[in-house]
């Protein structure tokens, strides 16, 4: 009778079956990135079509992200989806701060990204101008496969860098 | 020992703040509340948090360049809005739409409303945790994007109207999918009609529950269906038709009770009215143009452009200097998916809009919230702001 | 509606009391709507006189906002106007008033306490034109942040002079 496969025998051929080698960096940033959990900011249009990314259609869960938390304890991907306006940049700023290492920015849309065609009194001309963004998603509003590409580009960008960020990476004057 | 504790006047009541980013405020509203126990004692609203200066940019840009701009106004339903705007433009120009845009225009619109009320409940749901609902309406959502990009390559910001007309004419094959899509619909109102209308809890949270009377809805400026929530039979599509709504047969929808509940039932009312709208404006298209035949108000066609000389003069100005409405101020009001949409255009005969004045729905009735919540819990807040379907797009323009 | 709207014209406007008529500057009809300007002290009495008479019934204030004649080629009276549009749901009518206003002097009576519509819709006017609403409870911005200067809407305010806030927190008004 064979031996039970998990038993760890002294023999290096055994020892193959039961455990693979990898760096410790790999590993982590493999499970961070397969389950991001996002915090949608959402203000305008592009919520919506975050609203149908969730949906049953698209499904976001295919690629890990679909613990939506409002909480930015919980979270560690912040979506802004819409139009930030100037009396909405301290309350994101705000939201920012509050989540905790690791974090992730993404900027839905071209107003996150820079104001898109609202070159106006009231509108902040893109969010980078008070918090680090990490991808960019072009579209006014993106398509659900937009924001989902823009999902891919991150859980990439999180695979090719390290495990230790450090906090102040991207300090921004404001 | 037991001691009473009386709390000095000023704490007595504990102060939270809602929002603006928070689940239940749909991002860019926020409430403030001071509460006894659970109950709301006052209330304050704080609004602004998607200003997006949508009336300066009107008067910055040309007359069809602001219609991208009324998409994100009411972002859920867009084509109402690119409707409401254009029809205020052509009052003012003194001209009718043909009949094939006309009838266009009302499928359109009506299709807009129901996808509208669609997120609207299916949100409010989800607010009150019955997320079921929620996938079942975002699959009907879906195809009804599906027919939008087909026909303009944007599911939410279509954009799909020019004043005189249409941005093209419908794609082949649009009107039997359309009629497939518009098939299907009932089969999912009558789920989630089965799932909430019923529903003991969905009742025991929404009835009851924000109610406002028909005076006070008065005041306020109500329109819509949180009008029509409360008894008033009062719609613009029959009050003061324009497309010829008054030549299909439907009805509007009333509650009397003003509370969530009702407004739920007529937004699902509503659905189904559009719905028979939809199928007989389906079974009776008119042919020809969608355009106005006057060059200095529509593009001309593509062949007349490339071929004559007329069309290329007329292609050039239209681009350069645009539509020069006369000079006059009017205003124009549409049935959209939250109540009375106005567009209050003034021209000074420019190729730019002098003013663009919008009436958004939302505003006069979030203004009322207050009202409606005070005395209430906090959960019953989340309810009825659900119900009111507060976009903030509209709100804060 | 046309119908409607011309015998409001023809026929009612006759019937007004000879005190209400004396109020009225100025009957115009453009395209079916009817506008009365309407003398600036007696705006309230007109206003009330519509609303509770009941003859006419104007029960909704549908939209009340102000404009700027600045720039505007067939001169106006003064640079600036408001505008109420009122609305008899029953009978299915629709009026609007408006009142000019000097460039030195915007200011005109509030009336939020005829419909209660009125007090956001002043607030907005205020904040976007700085049209003064004496008697206002609560006359302070809406839209705009609490540190904006000027009034955006204005013909003399660019359409991209964007002003920045300088407070980061967020919990002003708490």
């Amino acid at each position: 009778m064979s031996e039970h496969p998990l038993t760890v025998s002294n023999e290096e051929a055994d020892l193959k079956n039961v455990a693979f080698t990898t760096r410790l960096e790999d590993f982590i940033n493999w499970g961070r990135k397969n389950s991001l959990w996002p915090l949608p900011f959402g203000t305008a249009c592009c919520a919506i079509e975050y609203m149908a990314t969730v949906g049953s259609h698209y499904d976001i869960s295919r690629f890990g992200a679909e613990v939506v938390r409002f909480s930015p304890r919980q979270a560690d991907c912040l979506l802004v989806l819409g139009t930030v306006v100037e009396k909405m940049g301290p309350i994101l700023k705000q939201i920012y701060d509050q989540m905790l290492e690791p974090k992730w920015v993404i900027a839905v849309g071209v107003c996150a990204s820079s104001g898109g065609f609202y070159r106006a009194y009231h509108v902040m001309q893109g969010i980078d101008n008070i918090i680090p963004v990490d991808v960019y998603v072009p579209g006014c509003p993106p398509t659900p496969e937009g924001i989902i590409y823009g999902m891919l580009k991150l859980q990439e960008k999180i695979t090719k860098g390290g495990i230790v960020r450090v906090r102040d990476r991207h300090k921004i004057a404001r | 020992m037991h001691t009473t504790l009386t709390p000095p006047e000023s704490s007595k009541y504990m102060r939270l703040n809602l929002g603006p980013s928070h689940p239940a405020t749909h991002g860019t509203l926020r409430v403030f509340v001071e509460l006894e126990g659970e109950i709301i004692r006052n209330m304050k609203l704080e609004i602004g948090y998607l200003h997006r200066c949508f009336e300066k940019m009107a008067e910055t840009h040309t007359w069809n360049q602001v219609i991208p701009f009324t998409d994100r106004l009411n972002y859920v339903s867009a084509m109402m809005n690119n409707v409401g705007y254009v029809m205020s433009v052509e009052k003012l120009l003194g001209i009718e739409v043909t009949k094939r845009c006309q009838r266009i225009r009302v499928i359109l619109c009506e299709l807009s409303r129901i996808i509208d009320h669609l997120v609207c409940i299916g949100a409010n749901a989800v607010d009150l945790g019955a997320l079921t609902c929620f996938w079942y309406f975002f699959r009907e959502r879906e195809n009804v994007y599906d027919l939008f990009e087909a026909l303009c390559g944007a599911r939410l910001t279509t954009s799909v109207t020019r004043v005189g007309g249409m941005y093209q004419d419908l794609p082949e094959g649009w009107l039997e999918w359309c009629r497939k899509v518009v098939n299907h619909m009932p089969r999912t109102l009558d789920e989630v009609d089965t799932l909430l209308t019923n529903n003991r809890i969905w009742i025991d949270r929404t009835k009851g529950v924000g109610p406002i009377s028909k005076e006070n809805a008065l005041e306020y400026g109500f329109t819509g269906p949180c009008l029509r929530a409360t008894g008033i039979a009062y719609d613009i599509r029959k009050a003061m038709p324009y497309y010829d709504y008054d030549k299909f047969s439907w009805n509007v929808v009333t509650q009397t009770e003003g509370d969530t509940y009702s407004r739920y039932l007529v937004r699902m009312g509503e659905m189904r009215e559009s719905l028979k709208i939809i199928q007989q404006a389906l079974d009776d298209i008119p042919g020809g143009s969608v355009n106005v035949d006057d060059w200095a108000i529509c593009l001309p066609p593509k062949d007349q452009v490339y071929n004559s000389i007329e069309g290329l003069m007329a292609h050039f100005k239209l681009i350069m200097h645009g539509i020069r409405p006369p000079v006059g101020e009017v205003y124009s009001c549409t049935e959209a998916a939250n109540g009375e949409l106005g567009f209050y255009v003034g021209s000074d005969n420019q190729g730019r809009p002098y003013r663009v004045r919008v009436r958004p729905p939302c505003f006069a009735i979030y203004q009322a919230f207050p009202e409606m919540c005070i005395g209430q819990t906090v959960s019953d807040a989340v309810a009825t702001l659900g119900s009111l379907n507060i976009v903030a797009g509209e709100l804060d323009r | 509606m046309l119908e409607t709207d011309i015998k409001l014209l023809a026929n009612i406007l006759p019937h007004l009391p000879q005190a209400i008529q004396s109020q009225i500057l100025a009957v115009e009809e453009f395209l079916a709507e009817t506008t009365l300007t309407v003398r600036r002290e007696s705006l309230r009495q007109v206003i009330q006189f519509l609303k509770t008479d009941p003859n006419f019934c104007f029960d909704v204030m549908m939209d009340l906002f102000a404009m700027d004649y600045l720039k505007y080629v067939p001169e106006t009276p003064e640079r600036f106007a408001v505008v109420y549009y009122l609305v008899a749901l029953l009978q299915n009518r629709r009026i609007r008033i408006k009142v000019f206003l000097p460039e030195e002097d915007p200011t005109i009576a509030s009336i939020h306490d005829l419909y209660k519509a009125a007090n956001w819709f002043e607030r907005e006017a205020w904040d976007l034109y700085g049209i003064k609403f004496e008697g206002h409870p609560n006359l302070v911005r809406i839209l705009c942040h609490a540190e904006f200067e000027g009034h955006p809407l204005r013909k003399d305010y660019p359409s991209d002079r964007y002003q920045r806030l300088k407070t980061t927190t967020s919990s002003e008004g708490l």
